[in-house]
């Protein structure tokens, strides 16, 4: 039942990274075989919802110094700055080599590539694709792979394990939806790109596919992952798909309202209301301070509830139709097409919902984790770049600069390695047959998946929320792991081979897990604030203790363990992470 | 697929006949050639073809075969615009402006043969 | 409106079942709910083997086409109350071969479309920090064609490719013309010697379908009509004019 194939360097995951990686490999050289794996067609990855843009310095009044200094204060300097340098001046490069493989990026009337403001960045830096950049940026870089003889792909292929040896990682073991089959796939490097795991909370603009396996496939395997406790929100969710309501719809003059219709951001020292928006102000605060405008508002019993949690009203009625229509087509079509709302007539519920994983697997500027062989890029990974917040638009560079990196390092690798050695094909009997042990020829089986799917993101929301505390803290990485073991006991109905799409449900269900108690873990330990992870009960940025990254490694009883190493700090000191007014060292 | 599959919908079942009326836009040439084949052999030869069709059953196929000869001719205009795209300052030009030249031209060129025709 | 509906679903195991079969279930009917919230209602609640692809839940991913009440749409996208008081109809894709329930193969497409070269072809690269100039007029030609997401409505909704499945079909030659119309691309004459034949450009007949139900108005038969036009005055000049001069 188990086919074996062979190749030189292994990419999981057919995003954003995963093709830019695949595409670096393949022009180190062409006789350097690469397989990208992935659990859906690439073009299918959530790279394709990015809405926003990418930065990149274009400008002449721009700098790679202003571009890395908004990087790390936006990111409360838990950023790696060697990293951030290295980032920044690389990004414009990707992004060009994007344009040669024919990006639709937006032009000036002139016919050069335009660039527009985003929150966080002081100065015009980022490049779009109209409101689809993420879109085209994906499937640019698919049809582009398609030119490569040397890329294999296995669509529909889902990875369940990582085959060690030796020390170092040498392949994977995967399913292929299609036939059930088991498959090991060896190779000399292995590259994670499988994205991010907003799926572990309720409320997420991620799609159904963004369940971490990549970070939960290192962490069984023994690399460690970084900064777990940082998970960014985006202040205007749409409550039921969480569908993502950009910020424009908030510079264009939306309101947020209570659910006495008034506009309770002033309550939170984010200015008073005014009948223009005025940057940086009220509705035009930044994220974070706008989703902990809401939890307080709901502890207050002023949110409103509705059938998926309470929410607070965005307002764009006053706007007008021609407004709304002319300058919000995009945000009226999402309500209209998916949550059957239209924003000229009525008020658009929203809340707070998961956007991005600051963390992830570890690894140095090259891609590279701590295990040898394997290698991370793109929001599976921390490189970091991201520090304690990431700044909007500076996602898709990332994927692009470190994909492409990690592509490199990993063929070098590769160039060196002997062939997979033989024992690997036990490792990959081994688990073929956990699979069909724990799974499909298990008898009985208690648990639903979607019942355990539930009550962890009950506990995620309850105590890795916006806002977490000691209290609420305590026991959560407890109960998960309580969680974990339950989820052995999962009954399936399916147990057939073909197209199992329970058996994966069940098997990313335990990644989640895996990866949601090292959050919890991690948050407990942080006794600071700073950025994306919100302490009440350590309400101030401890820079003597806490300018470090936590590194949660997997014990033997499978519960992690949390350690730090420090921030690379190169030219830009910690100091007062500011808006609305200048910083004061004037940088 | 269905034999039948070209009558679950609308938009098939217009295909369908507009792909049928080929064969009447054949027929109205054929018919076009015989009677030219008739006026250049004598006065006989064109009133013996006059008399052909006025039998009913010619008359009953002219009638359908008109009809889908006019069905095939505004399907053709209507794919002009499809097929050409014109931009002027940017825009494209609405597909009425490609279109509605030429029902005007196809308009023109059939009022001028009415004229010659039916002017004597 | 009422509380409940009921929706019949495709249920197929190609290693159990002689063949497909349409299964009722019956699931609430919120204002807010579309036709794949249904599916998952079922998978998590009623039937755990129930089978389809999702993903993005906001109709750019193009994982969830699937015929609804009979026309290809992708179900993020199509709201159950639209339908009510029902039943609704789900089945999967016409014209392609069934993998499990509402799953199908489209790995048929995947080959088609790297044969259509939708990539940059050039003789000459540009250095790796000079941009090509392309004015909004030129991003304009192309733009529309470049919106595909692959969902492959158009395929299902197109006879043409159900009665011949050589036929390349709409969204691969739409993908084609896209890089085709696209000013840094020199590549056309590449395509158009690929695709100007039988399986090719001149397949279509123009049914017209493919453009009714793109989700993305990405008009796959415009596409096509203006490929042929290219493809005839390529023709016309190859014959007309002396060798060389074109």
């Amino acid at each position: 039942m188990l086919d074996i194939s062979s190749h030189d360097v292994v990419i999981v995951g057919g995003g954003g990274a995963g093709l830019r990686a695949a595409i670096a490999v393949a022009e180190t050289d062409p006789l350097i075989s690469v397989a990208v794996i992935s659990k859906v067609y690439p073009m299918r990855s959530h790279t394709v919802a990015a809405e926003g843009g990418a930065a990149g310095v274009r400008l002449d009044d721009d700098s790679f110094d202003q571009h890395a200094y908004d990087t790390v204060s936006g990111g409360d300097w838990l950023c790696d700055q060697d990293a951030v340098e290295a980032f920044v001046k690389e990004a414009p490069l990707e992004l060009m080599r994007l344009e040669h493989w024919g990006c639709p990026w937006s032009r000036e009337p002139d016919g050069r590539i335009a660039v527009r403001p985003f929150g966080g960045m002081r100065t015009t830096r980022t490049w779009f694709a109209a409101d689809e950049t993420g879109f085209h940026l994906l499937h640019t870089l698919f049809q582009t792979s398609l030119k490569y003889d040397s890329v294999t792909r296995y669509d529909e292929y889902f990875v369940t394990t990582l085959l060690v040896d030796d020390g170092r990682v040498q392949g994977v073991v995967a399913i292929e939806l299609t036939t059930g089959k088991v498959q090991a796939v060896t190779a000399k490097a292995v590259i994670l790109c499988t994205g991010g795991c907003g799926r572990i909370f309720r409320y997420t603009t991620n799609a159904a596919i963004k369940t971490g396996d990549g970070m939960a496939l290192a962490y069984r395997a023994g690399a460690p992952l970084k900064d777990m406790e940082f998970v960014q929100y985006h202040p205007t969710g749409l409550p039921f798909t969480g569908i993502l309501i950009s910020e424009a719809a908030r510079a264009e003059g939306g309101h947020l309202l209570n659910k006495d219709g008034y506009r309770y951001l002033q309550d939170y020292d984010l200015g008073k209301p005014e009948l223009t928006p005025v940057l940086r102000s009220m509705e035009l605060g930044p994220r974070d301070r706008l989703s902990q405008a809401f939890i307080r508002e709901q502890h207050k019993g002023r949110t409103v509830e509705g059938p998926y949690g309470p929410v607070v009203y965005l307002d764009l009625r006053h706007l007008g139709e021609k407004t709304i229509s002319t300058k919000l087509p995009f945000v009226r079509e999402l309500c209209l097409k998916y949550e059957n709302i239209d924003p000229v007539t009525q008020l658009i519920p929203v809340r707070p919902v998961v956007h991005y994983m600051m963390g992830g697997v570890h690894t140095d500027m090259n891609g590279a984790t701590p295990l040898p062989g394997l290698y991370a890029a793109g929001e599976a990974a921390c490189v970091s770049i991201n520090g304690a917040n990431r700044l909007g638009s500076n996602s898709l560079p990332e994927l692009l600069v470190f994909g492409a990196r990690a592509g490199r390092a990993a063929s070098a690798y590769a160039a060196d390695q002997p062939p997979p050695s033989r024992r690997l094909l036990a490792g990959a009997l081994e688990e073929e047959a956990r699979l069909n042990d724990h799974y499909l020829q298990k008898r009985g089986g208690r648990e639903r998946i979607a019942d355990l799917r539930e009550e962890m993101q009950r506990i995620m929301e309850h105590s890795v929320g916006i806002y977490r505390s000691g209290e609420s803290l305590t026991g959560a990485a407890d109960k998960l792991h309580e969680l974990q073991e339950r989820s052995c006991d999962v009954h399936l109905d399916d147990r057939g081979r073909l197209f199992n799409t329970e058996l994966i449900s069940a098997l990313e269900l335990s990644f989640m897990l895996e990866i949601a108690e090292t959050m919890a873990q991690a948050a407990m330990e942080r006794t600071e604030s700073r950025g994306a992870h919100q302490r009440t009960d350590y309400p101030a940025r401890n820079d003597e203790n806490f300018l470090t990254h936590s590194l949660a490694y997997r014990d033997a009883a499978g519960r992690p363990q949390v350690e730090y190493i420090p921030v690379t700090i190169t030219r830009w000191p910690p100091a007062e992470r500011v808006y609305g007014r200048e910083p004061p060292n004037g940088e | 697929m269905s034999t039948y599959w070209w009558l679950a919908r609308w938009s098939y079942l217009t295909f369908i006949l507009r792909e049928a009326s080929s064969v009447f836009v054949g027929w109205t040439v054929l018919l076009t050639l015989v009677q030219i084949w008739a006026l250049t052999h004598g006065p006989s030869a064109n009133a013996a073809f006059h008399e052909w069709m006025r039998y009913p059953l010619m008359l009953g196929v002219n009638v359908i075969a008109f009809l889908f000869v006019l069905f095939h001719a505004v399907t053709w205009f209507g794919l002009t615009p499809k097929a050409m795209v014109i931009r002027v300052k940017g825009q494209r030009v609405p597909d009425w402006a490609i279109s509605g030249p030429n029902y005007a031209a196809w308009v023109l060129v059939s009022l001028g043969v009415a004229w010659v025709v039916l002017r004597g | 409106m009422a509380s409940r509906i009921t929706i019949e679903v495709t249920r197929y195991n190609p290693a159990r079942d002689p063949e497909p079969r349409m299964t009722s279930y019956e699931v609430p009917l919120h204002r807010e709910w579309v036709v794949l919230d249904a599916l998952n209602c079922i998978k998590d609640h009623l039937d755990g083997s129930l089978t389809f692809r999702w993903s993005c839940r906001m109709g750019v991913c193009g994982s969830c086409g699937m015929m609804i009440n009979g026309v290809p749409k992708l179900a993020c996208a199509t709201f159950l109350s639209d339908y009510a008081p029902g039943p609704v109809r789900v089945e999967p894709m016409r014209h392609f071969p069934i993998l499990r329930d509402l799953v199908v193969d489209t790995s048929d497409f995947l080959m088609k479309l790297a044969r259509s070269k939708p990539w940059i072809i050039r003789t000459v690269e540009k250095p790796a920090d000079e941009e090509h100039i392309q004015t909004p007029a030129q991003l304009e030609e192309y733009r529309q064609f470049s919106m595909c997401i692959n969902c492959l409505l158009c395929y299902a909704a197109c006879p043409i490719y159900g009665l011949d499945p050589q036929f390349t079909g709409p969204a691969a030659i739409a993908l084609a013309q896209r890089y085709n119309m696209d000013s840094r691309d020199e590549g056309a004459s590449e395509r158009l010697d690929s695709l100007s034949n039988r399986e090719g450009i001149w397949g279509c007949m123009f049914v017209g379908e493919c453009t009714q139900v793109c989700p993305k108005h990405v008009d796959p038969a415009g596409a096509i009509q203006q490929y042929k036009l290219t493809a005839a005055t390529e023709w016309l000049k190859a014959m007309v004019l002396p060798r060389g001069a074109k």
